[in-house]
């Protein structure tokens, strides 16, 4: 309290005003502690009167200005001085800053996202919350919704100003001449340019989605088909019918939310569905590939049109018990960074990502900055003479702090310019590595000024803690006795910085090695049937026969077989089964095959075999090849005994029946993060078949790969060719692993080299504060061997600390949180988990090595003969 | 207490600082208005009179020696200046003045 009347008081009347107070507070106390404590608290406070109150020296502020000049000559100076100490300092800082960079580039961009819409404040999209009100499947926030919405917000509700169905999914393979593109984008309608910001340079945004051939073509794509020629009104192929290109737009921004590089009208495919008849494109629930976006009026109420959704949803839900689906609203600007939703149209970013890469970002910065804080209290020491002098000479401590505080900052700067050069070699590296997609990371001036001020704030940080501690220094107590090192007593809050760095190096280096067993146990993970030289060929809309017909000649192919998926590499497809009790339905995985596939990729029969014939022309399919799970789920007792029972298959309301020929061992369908489950390979039809698999023999994949492309480019010459081997296909499947493996080691690498600096400084300072100590005990006849143990025993200490705090830290986060959701793991074996400490140890102990050597080597006459 | 004119409190302090002489420190300014007058009186309300009296130049303080019940601290000393003489002897003025305009039948019920 004391402490606190002298902070507030004017100087000129503390003196009387304490001492009044302590005349109170004595007297108080023959009435008891407590009751004069208080009192006395009490009194403090009130006494906060403005006659009271220490004036804030205006003028003051004036001359730390003044003397800014002074500071930074100071700075440079002692930057100079310490070239070990600053040079630590300065790629630390560096190195950390780059991270940071990267993140606020990248934060920024994902940011940047959907603004160069004028009316973004404006434009919200419907999303739909899909319940499933009978049980286990899918429940979920989608970006899509059905067209009913689109359609009862066009015709029924009022207060909006334009309200556009957006369908996606739009592919066609378009010919001009010899130029042939294959080319995604949506269906929509004309107000599409009405409410985004998308530009039209050429043709009529109010027709040209109106005729139902119309096309809408990108810059590049019509670049791609007509060259330099004007494009408009040219009528080019598609696959089927012809379209009339009625308009070119500029290419869109990569910071779109949507990606597309052409527009068809909406109304042509909504015809089409009304002469098929299909009521299902129109209904409540087919709300998968479609979005509805609307325009607000200016100065429109967006809780009107919310509650006519609510409405218009309760009035749908009420027709049926199954599902129920509620009706949302997002902003343009909330779509990314967002929420997590399925079905987004573009490219999807969640928030979580954004907090996730700060938060780590954080961490390095942290570490970095704890090294110039450590190097600076330690340093502290030697410069504590000058602050003795400036404070003699009648600074004030407000001054010094600022003074350190400047030369912080200075560091800070100079590292920045470090890690706008660094920042331009590891671009590249860093936008192949990660995960998320398209990144630009373009350095704007935004982000240039950001960075500006992040790195004043970071010498804020890193310094305050020492110009703090130098600016305390009570003069005298320097002046006179330069040895009086209890002053300091950072000594063990710079421990526990250390200790901290080096946890978080034994944190990533785990993170590191858990990543990469578990990237390679997923790939050699035994699925149960044989993927060796596989190569699965993508059919892209060919026929299945032919091209069969056309591979069979590469003489490396053994075999041929056809499937409608690649199993285990993350896609799926289930269908719903019943047995002998229609009530008992289980949904298990499903691949249509046909009869070569369980040979030719080594399948464990059980009992039975493949389907017993070929499929004719007209057959529809009818055998189904069960795994060991899937008897099981059924109870139908022995392999031999299921051979011949009939499975049935309901799909909208039609059933078919099929006959079982066979019982394979258990595999794995899906990716290893999920459980093996019950699954069925059903006879495929012709029009059910995506990939060709091809089982090879070859010394030579790359020259095999050329022949198949050859044979390929013979029935197909507007698709590349898309084949690959299953291994390798497995391999890509686990990418998330092999990426986040990349990620930790980089994170390691830099955390451990920051940490490794950090030591280095507090090795070299510790040493030499410790010289003439050694001196003497050499001089008492120690030999080199005893002080370098002597020595080395603190630093190994800290060493031993970190890893037995970090270790056990890092399994519980690993087993129990970021590999919780997987089925499959690789166990987190002792050699993982004693991979950090090792690394550690063997990267920090020739430092210790090195400078306890050299400080044991040293003659102690040269250090004791100047005192 | 707007101009020259004390207010009641400040006729008080300067009363009881007249009064105590030499001892006239916060404290025993603080004590003597409470015996005389009996009612709760608060240091910090005597703090904010005695520096607003010495702004306005009715007393003068100096610092006595470091004494041990405050402290190791020092006592300040409050003299009434010549100022503040006038100003009080004013006052009293002002009121004798009504009292001699007063007959004494006003008060006959009280006696």
């Amino acid at each position: 309290m004391t402490r606190f009347i002298s902070w507030y008081c004017h100087p000129k009347y503390a003196e009387d005003l304490l001492g009044d107070l302590e005349e109170y507070y004595r007297r108080n106390l023959e009435v008891g502690r407590n009751r004069a404590d208080f009192i006395y608290f009490l009194d403090a406070v009130k006494f906060m009167r403005p006659y009271l109150v220490r004036k804030v020296k205006l003028n003051n502020r004036m001359t730390n200005l003044n003397l800014v000049a002074n500071y930074l000559k100071t700075a440079v100076r002692s930057i100079r001085r310490n070239q070990l100490f600053s040079g630590i300092n300065l790629v630390g800082l560096g190195i950390s800053m780059t991270v940071c960079l990267l993140m606020i580039a990248y934060v920024a961009e994902l940011l940047s996202y959907d603004d160069f819409h004028s009316k973004r404040d404006r434009i919200y999209r419907v999303t739909n919350y899909y319940h499933n009100l009978t049980g286990d499947s899918f429940n979920g926030l989608f970006a899509s919704t059905s067209l009913l919405v689109g359609k009862k917000l066009q015709e029924e509700v009022t207060g909006l100003e334009e309200v556009v169905i957006i369908r996606r999914n739009f592919s066609d393979d378009i010919r001009k001449g010899d130029n042939a593109v294959n080319i995604t984008g949506y269906y929509t309608e004309n107000q599409f340019w009405d409410i985004f910001s998308f530009e039209l340079i050429q043709g009529n945004p109010e027709t040209s989605l109106s005729h139902p051939e119309s096309l809408v073509l990108s810059q590049s794509a019509a670049k791609k088909l007509f060259g330099d020629k004007n494009p408009i009104g040219e009528i080019v192929e598609g696959r089927d019918n012809n379209y009339t290109v009625t308009g070119v737009m500029r290419d869109v921004p990569y910071n779109s939310h949507m990606q597309f590089e052409a527009l068809v009208p909406f109304h042509k495919l909504e015809s089409e569905k009304q002469v098929e008849g299909d009521a299902n494109f129109i209904s409540w629930r087919s709300m998968w590939t479609n979005y509805v976006y609307f325009l607000l009026p200016e100065g429109g109420q967006i809780e009107s049109i919310e509650s006519s959704l609510a409405q218009l949803a309760s009035v749908e839900n009420a027709k049926t018990d199954r599902f129920a689906i509620d009706l949302g609203i997002e902003n343009i600007n909330e779509i990314v960074p967002g929420a997590s939703r399925s079905n987004e149209i573009g490219p999807n970013f969640e928030w979580i990502i954004v907090y996730l890469l700060s938060g780590l970002t954080f961490i390095v910065m942290l570490s970095a900055c704890f090294n110039y804080t450590n190097l600076s209290i330690a340093r502290s020491l030697r410069r504590s003479k000058e602050v003795g002098v400036r404070k003699v000479v009648g600074a004030n401590r407000g001054q010094i702090t600022f003074q350190f505080l400047t030369e912080a900052v200075v560091i800070a700067s100079c590292s920045l310019m470090v890690a706008w050069l660094l920042y331009f070699f590891v671009k590249g590296h860093f936008m192949a590595v990660f995960p998320m997609g398209a990144m630009h990371l373009d350095a704007s001036w935004s982000t240039l000024v950001a960075s500006v001020v992040f790195a004043i704030v970071m010498g804020l940080l890193a310094g305050i803690v020492p110009s703090l501690l130098l600016s305390r220094i009570p003069p005298i107590a320097i002046l006179r006795d330069v040895s009086s090192r209890k002053i300091f007593r950072g000594v063990s809050l710079r421990r526990v910085l250390i200790v901290f760095q080096l946890c978080l190096s034994v944190a990533f280096v785990i993170a590191t090695a858990t990543t990469y067993r578990q990237h390679d146990y997923a790939i050699n993970f035994d699925l149960g049937f044989r993927t060796e030289d596989i190569v699965n060929v993508s059919l892209q809309g060919n026929d299945p026969e032919v091209l069969k017909s056309a591979l069979e000649q590469v003489p490396e192919i053994s075999n041929i077989s056809t499937s409608s998926m690649v199993m285990s590499t993350g896609s799926a497809w289930s269908e719903t089964f019943t047995y002998k009790d229609p009530l008992d339905s289980a949904s298990l995985w499903v691949n249509h095959v046909d009869r070569a596939f369980t040979t030719l990729h080594d399948f464990n029969f059980l009992a039975g075999g493949t389907f017993l014939r070929d499929l004719g022309e007209g057959d529809s399919s009818k055998y189904i090849i069960i795994d060991a799970l899937t008897l099981n789920r059924f109870n139908m007792g022995t392999p031999e005994e299921a051979i011949g029972q009939k499975l049935t298959l309901s799909e909208r309301g039609v059933k078919r029946r099929y006959e079982i020929t066979g019982v394979i061992d258990e595999f794995q369908y899906s990716r290893i993060d999920w459980d093996t489950e019950p699954a069925v390979f059903l006879q495929g039809e012709v029009d059910q078949f995506r990939f060709l698999n091809l089982s090879v023999e070859t010394q030579d994949p790359l020259g095999l790969m050329v022949k198949i492309e050859k044979m390929y480019r013979s029935i197909d010459d507007l698709h590349p060719l898309q084949a690959e081997f299953y291994d390798e296909r497995i391999n890509n499947a686990y990418q998330d692993f092999s990426k986040s493996f990349q990620i930790f080691s980089f994170l390691s690498v830099l955390a451990i080299s920051i940490a490794m600096m950090g030591f280095l400084g507090i090795a070299v300072f510790t040493m030499e504060t410790r010289m003439k100590e050694i001196s003497v005990r050499k001089i008492l006849g120690a030999t080199e061997k005893q002080l370098v143990l002597l020595l080395s025993k603190g630093f190994l200490k800290m060493i031993v600390i970190a890893v037995s705090i970090a270790t056990p830290l890092t399994y519980l986060l690993f087993s129990q949180v970021i590999l919780e959701g997987i089925s499959h793991r690789a166990p987190l074996g002792a050699d993982i988990l004693s991979s950090g400490g090792l690394v550690i140890l063997f990267s920090a102990l020739p430092i210790v090595i090195w400078q306890t050597l050299r400080t044991a080597r040293t003659n102690p006459a040269e250090t004791l003969r100047n005192d | 207490m707007k101009g020259k004119n004390l207010g009641e409190f400040e006729e008080i302090v300067l009363l009881a600082i007249a009064s105590l002489l030499d001892d006239a420190y916060s404290v025993s300014i603080t004590d003597r208005i409470a015996d005389v007058t009996g009612r709760k009186t608060k240091l910090g309300m005597v703090h904010a009179v005695l520096n607003r009296l010495e702004e306005k130049g009715y007393i003068a303080s100096e610092l006595g020696d470091p004494t041990r019940e405050r402290g190791g601290r020092r006592k300040r000393f409050f003299q009434i200046s010549k100022s503040g003489k006038v100003a009080l002897l004013q006052a009293k003025a002002q009121r004798d003045k009504f009292w001699e305009t007063i007959p004494s039948i006003v008060f006959r019920d009280l006696q």
